[in-house]
């Protein structure tokens, strides 16, 4: 398995008390696999995208990323393990707005320490993959929503991660741009192998996914296949 | 570096409008620096100039400075001055302001009588002996007057024996005579101060009763005005250095939380604290660097025509010292300003983590 949580628990402070955002959370996602999850606000989804990509800790339980136990890294080895073997599609895209399409991606290279020419070849051939060769130039601002996320999917995908963290993907577009994003995760997810968590609201987008998760108070309530 | 070059391409407006304060804030703490400069040597470049180390004055009474004006001490000075233990040798000097008249007009000047040991290099002519005296070269060409010629000083008639290199005192040219002269130009018995050589030893002696010694530079603040000049312009100058650091600190934490989320995502992409506090350092680095060598640049084109209508020194020291200052408490502020970076979150990256 590429991603497995086991028995973990995480509480934020909520004035005098401490609000709980996962509780007893058990999850394992294999290599190739685009898990859907799913829940209303305040369920616990960000916190579980949170606690896989190693921004947070757990106040228990473990965070296993293929061989790697998360819970145990100190924050340079979040850094790493960030940098090297995770991928993050943030909502919105959150692309930096000096940063051109290519640059975007030449970022997480440069933070791994990769020669230029090898990782400008690998970023073309990412922007390539989405579909935007032809915007490799272009700033955020002169994109598109669709065009913005799927930069931010290149992105993530630039280092090579094993994992895959999707963050409300379509939340800014439209149901067709939507939908060319969530089924370019789901092909990208098949032909790389990678473990991708996506988390939404969007039921329309649940029939691309391999598997769903609900999620409730922070309890996972219910797995099931995708329906068809 | 990769962020920081390409936020100063994307925001250049932002990034050229600091660029041009900070240019400004330098091009006038250089000028100021140079007109320091050019003001202290205005008022005290004779005494500089005296190849001595300590110069003994009339003991001020409680709570006065040592002071050329007020000094006054018998000539017999000198010879107790000579006496003390790690003198090695002891001269002689008298200071006063006089006016000196030639066929280029008239003007006044400080009158320095002293032995020609103690006189600035000599450019023409030979020292000067009996009723003679040494001009500085400046005042010469002022003057109009050269070696043979006859001026009057104080209104006495006195032959111009030599020209001599160009030194003021209290903003006026420096006329130089043998200590005799000065007696008789001066008319007095007495001797302003006694300038002396000395070794090791003499530190650590006490002064002759009625004389205060202090060394030839701090001597400089026995000149009138001296100190309270360089302490108005230091003052200005310091203000401004803390003027700059506030524009440039102000600037950066302006613009570290505007990019607060950029710098979220990039520590959830996995960059370290240290890249980015790097990173946003470079940036307020290559700002300030860019800005202070444009305004000090600047500045010495400008100190370069200033400098012949008024006293201002252009050399390395006066550009390069204050152009270094800017840097570092440009830096020092944009430090305060970008550490917070390193706290930024990676987990706000995430649009609604809680």
């Amino acid at each position: 398995m590429t991603l497995t949580l086991t028995d973990v628990r995480l509480t934020y402070p909520d004035g005098d008390r401490r609000l709980v955002a996962l509780n007893a959370v058990n999850l394992r996602i294999a290599p190739g696999e685009l898990v859907a999850v799913t829940g209303p606000s305040g369920s616990g989804k960000s916190s579980l995208l949170a606690v896989a990509g190693a921004l947070t800790s757990p106040e228990s339980g473990t965070v296993r990323i293929e061989d790697t136990d998360v819970t145990a890294l100190d924050q340079k080895g979040r850094d790493r393990l960030r940098r090297e073997r995770i991928g993050f599609v943030f909502q919105q895209a959150n692309l930096l707005a000096s940063l051109t399409a290519l640059d975007q991606l030449l970022l997480v290279a440069h933070l791994s320490g990769a020669s230029r020419r090898p990782a400008e070849a690998r970023a073309r051939q990412m922007l390539d993959r989405v579909d935007l060769g032809g915007k490799a130039h272009k700033r955020p601002h002169q994109l598109s929503g669709g065009e913005r996320q799927r930069v931010g999917v290149a992105r993530a995908l630039m280092g090579r991660p094993a994992l895959l963290l999707v963050d409300e993907p379509t939340s800014a577009l439209d149901h067709d741009r939507g939908e060319v994003v969530v089924a370019l995760l789901r092909d990208i997810t098949h032909e790389q192998q990678v473990a991708t968590v996506m988390v939404t609201h969007d039921l329309q987008y649940l029939h691309l996914a391999d598997r769903t998760v609900a999620m409730q108070d922070g309890r996972v309530i219910a797995t099931q296949p995708a329906p068809a | 570096m990769f962020i920081a070059v390409r936020d100063l391409r994307f925001a250049r407006g932002r990034f050229a409008l600091l660029g041009t304060v900070i240019a400004l804030m330098t091009l006038m703490v250089v000028l100021l620096t140079g007109l320091t400069a050019g003001l202290g040597a205005a008022s005290v470049s004779a005494v500089a100039a005296l190849p001595v180390d300590g110069i003994s004055f009339q003991r001020p009474t409680d709570g006065q400075q040592v002071s050329f004006a007020t000094s006054s001490l018998p000539a017999e000075a000198v010879a107790t001055v000579a006496a003390q233990p790690g003198v090695t040798a002891a001269w002689p000097l008298g200071v006063s302001t006089t006016r000196l008249q030639a066929d280029g007009g008239a003007t006044t000047v400080t009158l320095i009588g002293g032995d020609p040991e103690l006189y600035p290099a000599l450019r023409h002519g030979q020292a000067p002996t009996g009723a003679e005296v040494a001009l500085t070269t400046d005042l010469a060409e002022a003057q109009s007057v050269s070696v043979g010629d006859t001026v009057a000083v104080g209104g006495q008639r006195v032959r111009v024996a030599a020209v001599v290199a160009t030194t003021s005192f209290n903003h006026l040219p420096v006329v130089y005579t043998p200590i005799s002269t000065w007696h008789d130009l001066a008319r007095t018995d007495a001797i302003t101060a006694v300038a002396s050589t000395r070794d090791d030893a003499a530190s650590a002696a006490a002064d002759p009763t009625g004389m205060t010694t202090v060394s030839r530079d701090q001597a400089f603040t026995a000149v009138g005005g001296y100190a309270s000049e360089q302490g108005s312009l230091n003052l200005m100058r310091g203000l401004l250095l803390a003027v700059s650091a506030l524009v440039v600190g102000a600037f950066f934490t302006v613009w570290t939380m505007q990019r607060g989320t950029d710098l979220a995502v990039v520590r959830a992409l996995g960059g370290s604290r240290g890249y980015l506090l790097r990173d946003a350092l470079t940036q307020a680095g290559i700002v300030l660097l860019v800005g202070a060598a444009v305004g000090a640049g600047a500045a010495a084109g400008l100190g370069a025509v200033a400098a012949r209508v008024v006293p201002f020194v252009l050399n390395a020291t006066t550009v390069g010292t204050p152009l270094a200052a800017m840097v570092v408490v440009g830096a020092l502020g944009a430090a305060f300003s970008v550490r917070r970076v390193s706290t930024v979150d990676p987990l706000t990256a995430l649009g609604a983590a809680r």
